[in-house]
Formats: C-alpha cells, sequence, structure tokens
C-alpha cells in the first residue's frame, strides 16, 4: 500500500489502496479546502486557548493558562457583586422593625422573593418546598401555631428551634403516658376518644366520657381545660382538626402513649439576623400569620 | 491558485473581433460546466464594468437598502418619558422589541415569526414570478460584495487594469493600490459592524461610548465580528459565497417553473453564434456574435449562454452587456433577456407566448401570505394592552384552617402594556361567601396599581369559611377571578379552579 500510488483507471483519481470484495476501492479524494482552512484554524486556536485558559491537569492541580481565569473566582466575584447590589435591601431589613418592611412595597417585594429562595434552600428539607408540611413537621401554610403566629413568634422559633440545645429554645414535651405508666391501655384509648371528639369526630359516648375524666386530671395542665392548647408549652389546639403526627384513632393513641418530642434547629448562627426576618415575614405572609 | 493560467489568456486582444467595432473579449467563464470540479482551486473573477438598465436599477438598489440600513437606526420616536425614543430598537436587555409605534413583549414574539414566514413566503412569489430577484438585487451578500467591486474598480481600475496589477510584479503602485482596497473593505466592515450595534442600543448613546471606548464589550465584539465578515465575505469570498456556503441556490430549483421570467439566454434568436463581419448578412446564423461580453461583466463567473446554471444569482447585468452589444451591431435588444423555460424551448419568434403571472403557486403563496398577514393584522388589532394570568397554587392544593374553612392560594400576574399606571380591583366569583386576601394589601382592601410597562405578581388567599363549605362541589369547584379596570370599567374574567379535600 504504502510507497505506491494507484490511480483509478476511469477518474484518475488516486485511491486510499484498500480492497473489499476483490475489486471494491476507495478514492482517495482530498478534503475541501475551506474545510481543511478550518481545521488548521481551529488548531491555532486550541493552542492559544491552553497558553490563555487553563487546559492541561497536572500531576498537582493544572496549568492556570496567563489569563488566570477561573471559574470559581468568577462566581466569587458574581456572588460579591450580588450582595452588593442588595446590600441597602438587606441593611433596610435588619434595621426596620416588621410592621415597617410591610409597609414598604418594594423591601416588601424583595423580603418575599428572598424568603421563598432561603426556605427552598433551608426549610424545604423538612416543611416541604410549598411549605405544607409532613406528619411531625407542621404545615405553615395554616393559622394553627404552636409556638406562636406572629410575626415576631415565627422570628423566635426560627431563631432558637425547638428542643434544639439552644439555650432560649422552645422546651415542653408531651409526656409518655403508656411508657411511663402513668395511664393504662384503656385509659388512654378512652382520652384518645374524648381528644378526637373535641373536634368533632363521633365515638362511643361512654369511653368519651372516661376519657373526658382522664384529660382532666392529666392534659388540662398544658392543653387547657377546652383543649385549645397552650403557645408557652408549645401545646398543640385539639379542638381545630389539625394533627402534627395524624388525626387517626391509632395515631392519636400512640401520640398519648409514647409521648412526641420533635425538633427543630436553632438557625442563630447559621443564617444572619435579617435573613431569618426575611424567613419570618415570609412564613407570615404564607396565608396563616396572625 | 495552483496553475496560474498564462496572462495572455486574460488581457483581450485587438486582433479578434467579433463585430465591426465589436471587440472579442478573451474570457473563459470561471465557472463554467468544463471547470465545474468540486476540488478545483478558486479562480479570481474581474468583473468588468457594465451599463445600462439593469446596471442603474442595482445602483439605485443598493443606495436605498444601504441607506436604510446605515440611517435606520439614527430616526428617533417620541414614546415619552424615561422610555426609549429610538424607533427601531431590539433592546434585548429591557426584553422589548420597538418598531416605530409598535413595541413587542417577549411573549409576544409571534409576531416576528409571522413576520418571518411572511417574508419567506415572499421570497417564494417573488422567485417563482421572476426568478432569484432577491440574490440579483436585494441579498446583502450581493450588494455589499457590488459595494466591494465597486470600491476595487475604484482604486485599481477596470477589469484589464486589475488583471494586469493582479500579474505585475510587488511594485509600489501595486502596494498602494492594494493597501488603499483593503483598507476601504476594512473601514466599509467597520461602518457595518458599527451600525449593526446601534440596532440593539441607544444609538446617539453608544455611539459616544463607542468613540470614548467605555461601550460595553459585546457591542465591540460583535461590531468586531460583523466587520471581519463584511471584509471577508464581501470583499474576498464573494461569489464563493453564493456558490458553495448559501443553501438558497439549492431551493430554489423547487420554486421555479416553465413560467419563471429567469434571466436567459435566447439560444433559439442567437445560435448559430460567430463573429461577424461588416456587410455579412444576418440570414442563417444566430444574433450571437460571441463577443463574450456577457461572461467579462458576470460577477459570479458564468458563461449565461450555457443556460440555468445554480451560480447565476440573475443579477442581469450580463443583459446590459449584450444590448450594448445589439446596439452596435444593429440587431434589437434582448438577445438576453428574462425569459421564461417555456419560451426558451420555443424554436422561432412565433411560438414564443406572453407571459403568465397568475398561475397556480403564486396564487397560492398570495393566498397564504394575505392569511398570515390577516392573522398577524387580526392578532395586532385585538391585542390588549392588560394580559391577566391566574395561576393555582399545587403545593399544597388547599390548607384546612383551624375553624374548620378551606383556603386556596393563587397567584395572578398582571401585565400593563399601557405607556401608564393602571388600577384594577380583584374580585373572586362563583363560590358564594368566599373571603378575598392579598398579600402585601389591607384585609377587605382589592385595588391594586400597576405602574406602566411592568408585570405585577400578586398572591391571593380565597377561603371558604367552615359554615360555607356546603356551597363547594367536590374536591374541585369552578371559581372565577374578575380583574376590573378602575378607569374604564372593563372586565377580564379568568376561570380557575377552588381545591377542597372533596364532600
Amino acid at each position: 500500500m504504502a510507497g505506491h500510488k494507484e490511480l483509478d483507471a476511469v477518474t484518475g483519481v488516486e485511491t486510499t489502496g484498500h480492497v473489499w470484495d476483490g475489486d471494491l476501492k476507495e478514492l482517495n479524494k482530498p478534503l475541501p479546502k475551506w474545510w481543511l482552512y478550518v481545521l488548521y484554524v481551529t488548531i491555532v486556536w486550541s493552542i492559544g486557548y491552553w497558553v490563555a485558559y487553563p487546559a492541561w491537569p497536572l500531576v498537582d492541580g493544572y496549568t492556570r493558562g496567563m489569563l488566570g481565569y477561573s471559574q470559581r473566582s468568577e462566581v466569587t466575584r458574581d456572588v460579591a457583586a450580588a450582595k452588593d447590589s442588595q446590600a441597602r435591601f438587606v441593611q433596610a431589613i435588619a434595621t426596620s422593625p416588621p410592621a415597617e418592611i410591610e409597609k414598604n412595597a418594594d423591601l416588601m417585594e424583595f423580603v418575599l422573593r428572598g424568603g421563598a429562595t432561603q426556605f427552598a434552600n433551608n426549610c424545604a428539607p423538612c416543611h416541604g418546598r410549598g411549605a405544607q408540611g409532613f406528619k411531625g413537621y407542621p404545615n405553615l401554610n395554616d393559622d394553627d401555631w404552636l409556638w406562636g403566629g406572629t410575626i415576631d413568634g415565627i422570628e423566635k422559633t426560627i431563631q432558637h428551634g425547638v428542643r434544639s440545645g439552644h439555650a432560649e429554645a422552645h422546651v415542653g414535651d408531651m409526656p409518655r403516658f403508656g411508657i411511663d405508666q402513668v395511664l393504662t391501655s384503656a385509659q388512654i384509648v378512652d382520652v384518645a376518644s374524648f381528644v378526637l371528639s373535641l373536634s368533632g369526630a363521633q365515638g362511643d359516648a361512654a369511653a368519651i366520657e372516661r376519657g373526658k375524666a382522664v384529660f382532666g386530671e392529666q392534659c388540662v395542665a398544658c392543653h387547657g381545660a377546652e383543649g385549645k392548647g397552650m403557645v408557652e408549652m408549645g401545646a398543640p389546639n385539639l379542638t381545630d382538626g389539625i394533627w402534627l403526627y395524624g388525626g387517626s384513632k391509632s395515631e392519636v393513641e400512640e401520640t398519648i402513649r409514647g409521648g412526641r418530642s420533635g425538633v427543630m434547629p436553632a438557625w442563630e448562627g447559621k443564617l444572619d439576623p435579617a435573613t431569618i426576618k426575611m424567613l419570618a415575614i415570609y412564613v407570615h405572609a404564607l396565608g396563616g400569620g396572625k | 491558485m495552483t496553475q496560474m493560467e498564462p496572462i495572455s489568456k486574460f488581457i483581450h486582444t485587438e486582433a479578434a473581433e467579433a463585430a465591426p467595432g465589436v471587440a472579442r473579449i478573451d474570457v473563459e467563464a470561471v465557472s463554467s460546466k468544463g471547470a465545474r470540479s468540486l476540488y478545483a482551486s478558486r479562480q479570481t473573477i474581474y468583473p468588468k464594468r457594465a451599463k445600462g438598465r439593469f446596471r442603474s436599477i442595482k445602483w439605485a438598489v443598493m443606495v436605498v437598502t444601504l441607506g436604510i440600513y446605515y440611517l435606520l437606526p439614527w430616526i428617533r420616536w417620541d414614546r415619552g418619558e424615561g422610555r426609549p425614543d429610538q424607533a427601531f430598537l431590539l433592546d434585548f436587555e429591557h426584553q422589548r422589541l420597538y418598531f416605530g409605534p409598535i413595541e413587542i413583549w417577549p411573549q409576544e414574539l409571534y409576531f416576528i415569526t409571522g413576520i418571518l414566514i411572511v417574508s419567506a413566503l415572499g421570497l417564494f412569489l417573488v422567485t417563482s414570478i421572476a426568478g432569484r430577484m432577491w440574490c440579483g438585487y436585494a441579498c446583502p451578500q450581493t450588494v455589499w460584495t457590488d459595494l466591494m467591486i465597486a470600491v476595487e474598480r475604484f482604486w485599481q481600475g477596470d477589469r484589464n487594469a486589475r488583471m494586469r496589477l493582479d500579474q505585475s510584479a510587488w511594485t509600489f503602485e501595486k502596494i498602494w493600490k492594494k493597501t488603499a482596497t483593503h483598507v476601504t473593505w476594512l473601514l466599509i466592515g467597520i461602518a457595518t459592524g458599527g451600525v449593526l450595534v446601534f440596532y440593539f442600543r441607544d444609538a446617539p448613546t453608544l455611539a459616544a461610548e463607542l468613540v470614548q471606548g467605555d461601550a460595553p464589550l459585546v457591542a465591540y465584539v460583535f461590531m468586531g465580528i460583523f466587520a471581519f465578515t463584511t471584509y471577508l465575505l464581501g470583499g474576498i469570498a464573494r461569489e464563493q459565497v453564493c456558490i458553495y456556503m448559501c443553501p438558497w441556490p439549492r431551493i430554489q430549483a423547487a420554486m421555479f417553473d416553465s413560467e419563471s421570467l429567469l434571466v436567459s439566454y435566447r439560444g433559439f434568436r442567437g445560435e448559430p453564434r460567430g463573429p461577424h463581419k461588416k456587410g455579412q448578412p444576418w440570414l442563417n446564423r444566430g444574433d450571437c456574435v460571441d463577443c463574450k461580453a456577457c461572461v467579462a461583466v458576470c460577477p459570479m463567473g458564468i458563461d449565461i449562454r450555457d443556460g440555468a446554471q445554480l451560480e447565476c444569482i440573475q443579477c442581469a447585468l450580463c443583459i446590459d452587456a449584450c444590448d450594448d452589444i445589439m446596439d452596435k451591431v444593429g440587431r434589437p435588444q434582448g438577445l438576453i433577456a428574462y425569459e421564461t423555460f417555456r419560451n426558451m424551448d420555443a424554436v422561432a419568434e412565433a411560438d414564443r407566448r406572453p407571459v403568465r403571472v397568475v398561475r397556480p403557486r403564486t396564487v397560492l403563496y398570495s393566498v397564504l401570505i394575505t392569511l398570515v398577514l390577516g392573522i398577524m393584522g387580526w392578532a395586532w388589532v385585538t391585542r390588549s394592552p392588560v394580559e391577566i394570568s391566574v395561576i393555582e397554587d399545587r403545593n399544597p392544593l388547599f390548607v384546612k384552617l383551624s375553624d374548620g374553612g378551606i383556603r386556596n392560594g393563587y397567584t395572578i400576574k398582571i401585565l400593563n402594556k399601557a405607556h401608564e399606571p393602571l388600577r384594577f380591583r380583584v374580585g373572586v366569583e362563583g363560590i358564594a361567601e368566599t373571603e378575598t386576601s392579598i398579600v402585601g394589601l389591607a384585609r377587605g382592601d382589592a385595588e391594586i396599581a400597576v405602574d406602566a410597562d411592568v408585570v405585577r405578581a400578586l398572591k391571593v388567599y380565597v377561603t371558604v369559611p367552615a359554615g360555607a363549605k356546603g356551597h363547594l362541589g367536590g374536591a374541585s369547584t369552578p371559581l372565577k377571578f374578575v380583574v376590573t379596570d378602575l378607569a374604564t370599567g372593563e372586565h377580564v374574567v379568568r376561570d380557575t379552579a377552588f381545591r377542597s379535600p372533596g364532600p
């Protein structure tokens, strides 16, 4: 093959020398000139690119290029620029009371958009993308608040958390009435019937009556005589049909038997005060704020 | 050029005469049938200057099209305070397109689609009637190439002078003439690129920024790209663009039929061709004296006498060249002319038929153009200055409240395309006893202001109290949002649904 050129008899064009099926040969046509020139240009370009930009991996690191370009520093610069352009909003949020922020339409728009982003980044894993909550993680759209639904109340909850270990965290557990043998199984069933009846569920009248007596002894301290709950203790309102751990009879019995002590982390120190205030106003504006 | 032709081949010699007073130009068509190899090196074409009817039309088209291109960004249009006053502006930064009184928002880009469809159909229509009018007269590649050739002729002289210059050694004269040509081409390129960026940003502002050197980098980049491509495609590549890069010559054959008027050599009149001597009778011979004037003026390097061919952009300069010769030899003009395939097949003048412009395909294109223009016009006339959309919350679909009520959330977007602030009242219909609240407004307040030229998004909560749940019909109940323009009293109704856990 190599060394001697074979010319095709019909076209007079050189062949590649490969033969298929005994007699089938391929013409060795030159590449179109424009194509070849474009190829040369890209080769020259790539060499220039290696010199100017990060290109080759080395044992430890890579060639940096003369322009000193890096995507990381690009991002850092963009983030700094974004922070710069938001500074006047953030400053205003940090220094203004919530009532004033709500009156300022521009600032409020920033708070709601920024709050939505911060919520998605920090809160959505537990409370859900739409703040709809899951079993054990409260729905933040409704008007039922364990620890208070004012902007200040929500801000405090975010700052300090619930049973988070923070010095000022909300504390107050639902005791383990069954496990700690405060109540018998029969009593727990009765109390569950009574509690569900507070939210309008039908049940065995005798059991409800017996449960009411037990409730009066064991539960009123936190949940109140009418079962309306108590914000200071984080004790939920039992009359509104909204159940953090499920509203079926077995779920309510389980709550009484084993107690509940969900944890929300304290965000103070992880998020700056302006962001926490922004989140509080955002959550408050989800529709259920007091 | 790998194989340089001997110089004598190009320079015309007075010895050969096609007819009395008509020199035969010694020229071979560069893009002739015989020379149509896929891998041939490019041969330089030296178009000779043409004079005549079509050349004049082409000069006029060049002045008009380049005039529009270079001057359009400078036309002002008062749109009021704080809004761009450039008549023709593609404002990507603020996502608006301005065409005089017309302002297009991003979601209305279908108007641009419509204009492109009409343009394409218009191209089909013109092509089916009179061939490659676009290529011959109006295509930017043609117009700028024409300009670049004129510049070249200005500095280096006409065909023969340019050939002689190219063949000569690098004398001082050659260097300065070539330099002047390329510098002028580059200046035209820079002007072209420079004007292009004015379409995207306020022209006077950007002009000042460009001069002071503080225009956005992207402006310089695009200016550079278009300066370079204008120089490269118009000055250097020329006919190569039309022959090898442009898809339209490949497609246009589908637009022609036997009734299309194409620039053609009337073989039935011209053949047999040959030199004509003074006093010789014109009987039993064609009118073509084989002077090759048509080949010499052709910017595409073809011989029109070979018939219809892909390389021909139908610029009609060969018509001008031939008509001139016909006058000299005393034969009627029109040996090369706009002619149909049908008449080309005619063997004698008597068989020729008048051109039929109204044909099924031209009717079809005209109907389609009218249809698209009609739809666009209707869409434009009925275009509302206010657009309202209602989006239901999906996550969660509904919220149970502590008193047993059900709440749904909605996002209402109001686009105010009017150039003044508008006020609206947002109301809800369809379910009795609902309570509506808008985030950011006091409870019970439902009036909102939307500034000129902005989109305002509102979060609206609709609550059906526990006592009114009887009005709900299952998991989804139809609900209407009624947005009233407080100035005009006009209502816009948007249908949506209210979701609940079910009965």
